[in-house]
């Protein structure tokens, strides 16, 4: 199979778009669509600081990677959750972010050297390329859940009803509670997630399946900001899950391999299983399946739902918005 | 005969076969898998040589709760 573009050998055939791209191609292609995306759903500007939510995986330190070529002042997050595993999971997840910011200041530290060589050069689609070494040193700000709140997230999860043994909805409710108010803190203007089509597509899917329509009516790449909420959003949504892998081979990326130990069983492996079959026999169902939601969603098919059931109010002891009465969700699970 | 890693698991495959069909014989979908030889990514119409080792990386990640997971109390 032959790159579409120069003729080389194929790394990629991406079969829902009948698109085979060479490896150098692909590369360039891949944060195309990312621009095209963040213009397209009007996430942010060049002039805005944008937090990154990394994990230490593909998607995020692939994000990350993208927008820094792309030429935008992002920094990024990354969350201690105290998670071992038996492979020291936390800490070989922050051991790939902390690789990949000193890689790239690195760079910038001898930009006048020799560049010419390295990979990390800036891609701008459209307009001539943006010295992103003269322009951004990425800042990694690092949260250590355990050191901070005294309790891993196992250890909470274990605690508090709403673990129920399994730590994912615990996780997640921390994670989120944390990047809002780090953002804010901070000051930046958006909180950037690596949340790619596959994820979109499997959350829309068990929402579907459950028809809990709030959920379908808050779904979407950007979330606002107002009210306690930092403007959120999701640069990677039109992209496969597998084309953010294949970008990490390509641009030499060392993500976490690993899925979190936690993770085995987990709903949302077993609707991409089952969303990847489809897509296996019909090429490109995953991206109709979302894609068209969101298209829907533009057309009015949700204008009459409530995306929350009862009204939001500040939290009382953190002041971060909930539509429980008294204290948030967060709140309560140290209390 | 051209092998194929996958994890902890190794199989063998005829010569010749593609590496659509090699990951196939192994129980995979191939939507969920890249294939690498020598490091570097092919495609799944590649035929496979004798003396080929390829290497699937797993795509699939999760573990992130869906909306309906998280409670009505956040976004």
């Amino acid at each position: 199979m032959k790159c579409r573009k120069c003729g080389d050998l194929a790394a990629i055939n991406m079969r829902q778009h009948k698109l085979a791209l060479c490896a150098d191609h692909f590369s360039e292609w891949v944060p195309a669509q990312v621009e095209k995306a963040i213009n397209r759903y009007a996430m942010f500007t060049r002039e805005d600081r944008i937090l990154v939510a990394v994990s230490g995986g593909k998607d995020s330190l692939g994000l990350w990677d993208i927008l820094l070529r792309l030429g935008y002042s992002a920094d990024g997050l990354y969350i201690g959750l105290g998670i071992d595993g038996g492979s020291g999971y936390s800490d070989q997840s922050l051991r790939k972010c902390e690789m990949f910011v000193t890689r790239y200041r690195d760079l910038g530290h001898h930009a006048t050297g020799a560049l010419a060589n390295q990979k990390l050069e800036p891609f701008n689609p459209q307009a001539p390329a943006p010295q992103v070494f003269d322009r951004w040193l990425p800042t990694l700000h690092t949260l250590d859940v355990p050191d901070t709140y005294g309790e891993s997230i196992p250890a909470v999860a274990q605690r508090v009803q709403r673990g129920r043994g399994k730590p994912c909805a615990v996780c997640g409710l921390i994670k989120r509670h944390e990047m809002n108010r780090i953002a804010y803190e901070l000051g930046y203007a958006v909180l950037a997630t690596g949340h790619n089509l596959d994820d979109e597509a499997a959350v829309l899917f068990g929402n579907t399946l459950n028809w809990q329509v709030g959920y379908l009516t808050r779904q979407g790449p950007v979330l606002p900001s107002g009210d306690g909420f930092a403007r959120k959003v999701k640069p990677l949504c039109r992209l496969y899950e597998r084309e953010m892998a294949a970008y990490c081979l390509v641009r030499a990326i060392d993500y976490i391999y690993d899925e979190c130990p936690y993770a085995l069983g987990a709903t949302s492996i077993a609707h991409k299983e089952l969303l990847a079959d489809l897509e296996c026999k019909s090429p490109g169902a995953k991206q109709h399946f979302y894609l068209g939601f969101l298209k829907a969603k533009e057309d009015g098919f949700l204008d009459d739902q409530q995306a929350y059931p009862s009204p939001m109010h500040a939290c009382e002891r953190c002041g971060q918005p909930t539509t429980a009465p008294g204290m948030c969700a967060f709140c309560r699970l140290w209390t | 005969m051209p092998r194929i890693i996958y994890r902890d698991r190794e199989w063998q495959v005829p010569v010749n076969m593609t590496v659509r069909d090699a990951i196939r014989a192994g129980g995979l979908n191939p939507e969920v898998v890249l294939a690498t030889r020598d490091g570097k990514l092919i495609t799944e119409d590649v035929h496979l040589r004798a003396d080929d080792a390829v290497r699937l990386v797993a795509v699939i990640s999760g573990g992130s709760p869906s909306y309906s997971e998280l409670g009505d109390e956040q976004r």
